[in-house]
């Protein structure tokens, strides 16, 4: 099938503002978008950059706005994409060069909620037990890839930079409704700041996006409830 | 301002689903309701210079198109202002309803037709009946 990529160009050293570009491809239905671009960049022009790394939907690197929606360009097919596709960064964030947005700032907002098991106990002899019910409480929000296709996904993060965000709070709800965790109030100090939990507006655009599909919207909800009424839901 | 309009932008082109149509028209509705309380307020000031200068306004608030503007502005954003205000506080503290989150929208939509259409029509009758 004949299709137009139209992709959103910017190099820091030769553009004052980013441009587009598009590329006349014959690809396959079942090739994926990734696959459409690194066509481009190996065929076309050496000089497009994105990032990409396991190609397969679990590292996370390669989200982007496809056809103004946040995907992975690894899971998506050009059959569903129709004939003129238009790929362009994560919003929300200062593009580095053509496809490849800084990160810094998310994975900033990333580890002060910090994404770790937090224990005060001494070591136990063995492993630390769970039970199945334990473990599913917060099984749906271990699937993060930390992509930020949710978080990009925000009007709230497009307003204030400062918002936490979608992932984050994910990351968060992760470690909280772990029964072995010990640092949920650590946590809960930080998501409670004014530019916490609280800012979501319950859009459900970081649900849609997410590649994961985890119930991002009702993760933070249920983070939102602890909050106010301090006890596990 | 530039912020602005780029967000502006980017929520106008963003291809999001019932959550993202149900969020912008509710600030839309919020920003209207908001700035005709504004002129409300401002109206009530304008007491202050004496019962000429109010009933200048009044006679501007009889217009048979401010009278439209009530029911087709100020009521319509109000009503859908509130129902969606409702869905949002029945997802806030109920978070297990998000999985239903776009027939909750769907019923919002209903509930309003149902409440608006009869509502504005008696409103519009009694508007060109005079009283």
């Amino acid at each position: 099938m004949n299709v137009t990529l139209r992709i959103q160009r910017f190099n820091p050293e030769t553009d004052s503002k980013p441009h587009w570009e598009e590329y006349p491809l014959d690809v396959e239905p079942s090739d994926r978008l990734l696959d459409a671009l690194h066509e481009v960049k190996w065929h076309h022009d050496g000089t497009l950059a994105f990032r990409r790394s396991c190609a397969h939907g679990i590292c996370g690197s390669d989200a982007m706005t496809i056809n103004n929606v946040n995907r992975l360009a690894c899971k998506v097919l050009m059959g569903d994409l129709g004939a003129r596709v238009t790929v362009e960064p994560l919003r929300g964030f200062r593009i580095v060069k053509d496809l490849v947005v800084d990160m810094e700032p998310f994975f900033e907002k990333y580890r002060s909620i910090k994404p770790y098991f937090i224990n005060y106990d001494p070591d136990p002899p063995t492993e630390r037990y769970q039970s199945q019910e334990e473990r599913e409480r917060y099984d749906d929000t271990t699937k993060c890839i930390l992509c930020a296709a949710c978080t990009s996904s925000c009007p709230s993060y497009w307003g204030n930079r400062e918002f936490l965000g979608p992932a984050t709070i994910v990351q968060a709800h992760r470690f909280i409704f772990d029964s072995r965790d010990q640092g949920a109030n650590e946590r809960l100090e930080v998501l409670n700041d004014r530019d916490g939990v609280w800012r979501c507006r319950t859009i459900f655009n970081c649900t849609g996006a997410c590649p994961r599909e985890i119930k991002v919207t009702q993760a933070i909800g249920e983070v939102k409830k602890l909050l106010l009424f301090n006890r596990m839901v | 301002m530039m912020a602005a309009i780029t967000n502006l932008f980017r929520a106008v082109t963003y291809r999001g689903q019932e959550g993202q149509i149900a969020w912008m028209l509710h600030r839309i509705a919020g920003v209207g309701v908001f700035v005709f309380l504004a002129g409300h307020i401002f109206d009530i000031f304008l007491m202050a210079f004496g019962p000429d200068v109010f009933d200048a306004l009044l006679f501007f608030y009889h217009q048979f198109f401010f009278k439209l503007l009530i029911i087709f502005g100020l009521y319509l954003g109000v009503l859908y202002h509130a129902l969606n205000g409702i869905r949002i506080v029945i997802i806030d503290f109920w978070p297990g309803m998000a999985k239903y989150q776009a027939r909750l929208w769907r019923i919002q939509l209903g509930i309003f037709v149902l409440a608006y259409i009869p509502s504005a029509t008696i409103m519009l009758s009694r508007m060109f009946d005079g009283s």
